[in-house]
């Protein structure tokens, strides 16, 4: 429980909820209403804006439409009913299985060095010897504020043969096939690693200093306390960092459709989340595309819900 | 209980929530009174393009009709106006007119969100060449739009650097081919051309110029041969350049594309009309220094072009004002007045067959080349256009895609074709479309 930060703990201390659950039948109805009330307004936009939409992508996964002869003129054109075709075809579809391997791939890429980075950074920053830590945060956190379209065009000018500075030093093409996944993912890292060095640097600054005086009395290294108190104190906002970049990594969707125009190595389903837009929007067909979005909603779900199930045991010691 | 009057409240919340959305759509249904009351008050049109200064043409057009007022609503063009327009069709609230380009009407009419004029604008179409007309007919008895520009394709080269390399304008495509080595061993920083991965719309260009019929209507089936033998040979014959390394494999509108059209080292574009305000935006350095020509031929003593780009406009199915709405679309591409507006205002090519009389002194980019307008008549005349299909937007994202594998890889670009083609007929077979073997 200790280990926990401050930020996340703060309401499990409050009192124990458990009596309130024995006296409620006893109390008159009037006050039964209370919490329904209270729980309107977020009842109400929970189903406006997320029931209904979810409900009705859900709806049209189920449909397609039927065009009868040559499709031109009035009522050529019909909504039907198509049960589980569209489903069938999304997940026997081989571009999108390709599609999630170098999501995987790049997810890899960008979970180890952004996560890897951002804890380094918040340890340097936390620890008693740094200089300019005031400038240096901010100048980590600064890309994040940068909005991905621009920080991609940013980075595809660079890696650019004729525009780009890197390359007259480095005879590399940087959006060659092998190197593009790579380019892509210094995008991303790029952007990614101050948000994440926050996350992490706020949770440190809430651990009590008593730890570490009472660490260096034992006579431990600066190096030793980040290892041996800082990183297991940090564990539980690791995990939520890497659970938020699990997801974002799966719906990769701004760097490649922005570096797209610029190389001939990016399909237009390089991504899964692509290939959604690219059917609903280019190829016109909604009904394959919310079916395909309700497989990759599943399987983010899974891969985010799956690694917590793996790591919780360890980092918060229950169950 | 509680629950249940919770359950109720919402319920009324949605319902009008629903009801408000819906009343976009129950609009289409109501003003059909407004016509039959006209002298209550003038007929409102709404008009989606993305022609620069429409408004302006528009408000010539208000101007003069006090009874059929037009309102312009500004749009972004490209594949997204048309999804846009398809998704307002099928939403129920479309415009009354909307520039549609030709490759994307057949989606329009397939989708059944623009009207079949061809009760109405029948006596239009003398004003028009053959070529152009079939792209607003399908090659069917309907009239699903009247053009309104028209993109013929034609040759940009650098005047002075060709001299400069001892390289004559290219006449057909075999003397383009060695054109393209002769530059390449002069400076091999240079290249005579480049194949754009990105751009179907040029391709299917060169396609039409070759002879390519990429779609066709037999009776009451389609017949889809992206793959056929003009086309095939348009594939080879690039293919072949970009594996020979004997011109450039980057695709067009890219800044690395700019750099290059600017600073000399791409010396020709087989590009349409529209070029000059490309060219003058984003190669100002070349101002003086490109020259227009025919494309380059099959063979010698053949005279074709094709088309890459151009749109019409069309009204809407759901329109309650079809009548109005054509009348204003007719004066917009027909009228004298109006298309020289078009011309000055809205920098087009109009697709009317005496466009030449009308477009005056020649761009001030082109100043070396005084009788662009007269050239670029000539060629235009030349244009052959095919009949586009249900779902060119399918075919031509295939295309991409597959042309980019093909050029990454260096691979067979008529292998490539193959896999469009299916694509296509894969995509219109899933969606039940009678296909002719």
């Amino acid at each position: 429980m200790s280990a926990r930060p401050a930020a996340l703990s703060a309401p499990e201390r409050l009192p124990e909820p458990a009596p309130r659950r024995r006296r409620a039948p006893a109390r008159e109805r009037r006050a039964t209403a209370a919490p329904y009330l209270f729980l309107a307004p977020a009842m109400l936009l929970f189903t406006l804006f997320l029931a209904v939409p979810i409900g009705y992508t859900v709806y049209l996964s189920v449909r397609g439409t039927k065009v009868s002869g040559l499709g031109l003129g009035k009522g050529a054109r019909r909504e039907i009913f198509t049960g589980l075709d569209n489903y069938t075809a999304a997940i026997g579809d081989g571009e999108l299985w390709a599609g999630w391997l170098r999501v995987l791939g790049y997810g890899l890429l960008v979970l180890a060095v952004m996560l890897t980075l951002a804890l380094l950074f918040a340890l340097l920053l936390d620890s008693a010897r740094v200089r300019l830590a005031r400038f240096s945060r901010v100048a980590i956190f600064l890309p994040y504020a940068v909005p991905g379209v621009a920080a991609t065009l940013l980075w595809g000018f660079l890696y650019l043969p004729s525009l780009s500075p890197i390359r007259q030093v480095l005879d590399v093409d940087l959006l060659g096939t092998g190197t593009v996944m790579v380019s892509m993912a210094n995008i991303a890292v790029w952007g990614g690693v101050g948000f994440n060095m926050l996350v992490l640097y706020t949770a440190l600054r809430a651990v009590p200093s008593s730890y570490y005086e009472a660490a260096r009395i034992d006579g431990a290294s600066e190096v030793q306390i980040a290892l041996r108190i800082k990183v297991p104190i940090l564990l539980p906002a690791i995990i939520l960092t890497t659970v938020f970049s699990i997801i974002a990594t799966v719906q990769v969707f701004t760097e490649p459709t922005a570096l797209r125009p610029l190389t001939n190595t990016i399909s237009s389903t390089w991504s899964p989340l692509m290939k959604v837009y690219r059917d609903a929007f280019v190829t016109g067909d909604l009904y394959s595309a919310a079916a395909t979005s309700i497989v990759i909603a599943v399987i983010s779900l899974v891969l985010s819900f799956g690694f917590l199930r793996v790591v919780r045991d360890r980092a918060y010691g229950e169950g | 209980m509680r629950m249940n009057r919770l359950a109720a409240t919402m319920a009324a919340v949605l319902a009008t929530a629903l009801a408000a959305g819906c009343s976009g759509g129950g609009s289409s249904a109501e003003p059909a009174p407004q016509t039959t009351t006209a002298a209550a008050g003038p007929v409102k049109l709404v008009y989606w393009t993305w022609a620069p200064n429409m408004d302006k043409i528009a408000a010539a057009w208000n101007a003069k009709n006090p009874d059929i007022q037009v309102t312009v609503s500004k749009q972004a063009g490209g594949d997204d106006a048309a999804a846009k327009f398809l998704t307002a069709a099928k939403a129920g609230n479309p415009p009354d007119l909307v520039q549609a380009e030709y490759q994307m009407l057949p989606s329009f009419v397939a989708a059944d969100a623009v009207a079949d004029l061809s009760a109405e604008i029948a006596s239009a179409k003398a004003e028009f060449s053959e070529g152009i007309w079939r792209m607003v007919t399908l090659g069917t008895e309907g009239v699903y739009a009247l053009p309104q520009d028209s993109g013929p394709m034609m040759l940009y080269y650098r005047q002075d650097l060709l001299k400069k390399y001892g390289v004559e304008v290219p006449k057909t495509w075999e003397q383009y081919a060695q054109a393209a080595r002769t530059v390449r061993e002069k400076d091999p920083k240079v290249f005579l051309g480049t194949f754009s991965s990105k751009d179907p719309g040029a391709f299917a260009g060169l396609a039409q110029q070759a002879g390519a019929q990429w779609w066709s209507i037999a009776g009451e089936s389609w017949k889809v041969a992206v793959d056929d033998p003009a086309t095939r040979k348009v594939a080879d014959y690039w293919g072949g350049l970009v594996k020979e390394g004997v011109i450039d494999d980057q695709p067009y509108f890219t800044p690395e594309w700019n750099k290059a059209l600017n600073d000399g080292t791409l010396l020709s574009w087989p590009s349409a009309v529209w070029g000059p305000g490309v060219l003058s935006t984003n190669a100002p350095k070349g101002k003086g220094k490109w020259a227009i020509a025919p494309l380059p031929q099959w063979s010698e003593g053949e005279n074709f072009s094709g088309f890459w780009g151009g749109s019409s406009t069309a009204v809407a199915e759901k329109s309650p004002n079809r009548a109005a709405a054509v009348k204003f679309a007719t004066w917009l591409n027909t009228d004298p007045e109006a298309v020289g507006m078009l011309v000055s205002e809205a920098a087009i090519y109009p697709a009317v067959s005496d466009a030449g009389s009308r477009l005056g002194s020649a761009p001030e980019y082109f100043s070396n080349q005084e009788d662009f307008w007269q050239q670029a008549t000539t060629i235009a005349a030349t244009a052959r256009g095919f009949t586009f299909g249900p779902n060119v937007n399918v075919a031509y994202s295939a295309w991409k895609d597959a042309f980019d594998k093909a050029v990454r890889d260096k691979s067979s670009f008529s292998s490539a074709l193959a896999t469009v083609q299916e694509s296509t007929v894969a995509d219109m077979r899933k969606s039940g479309f009678q296909l002719a073997r």
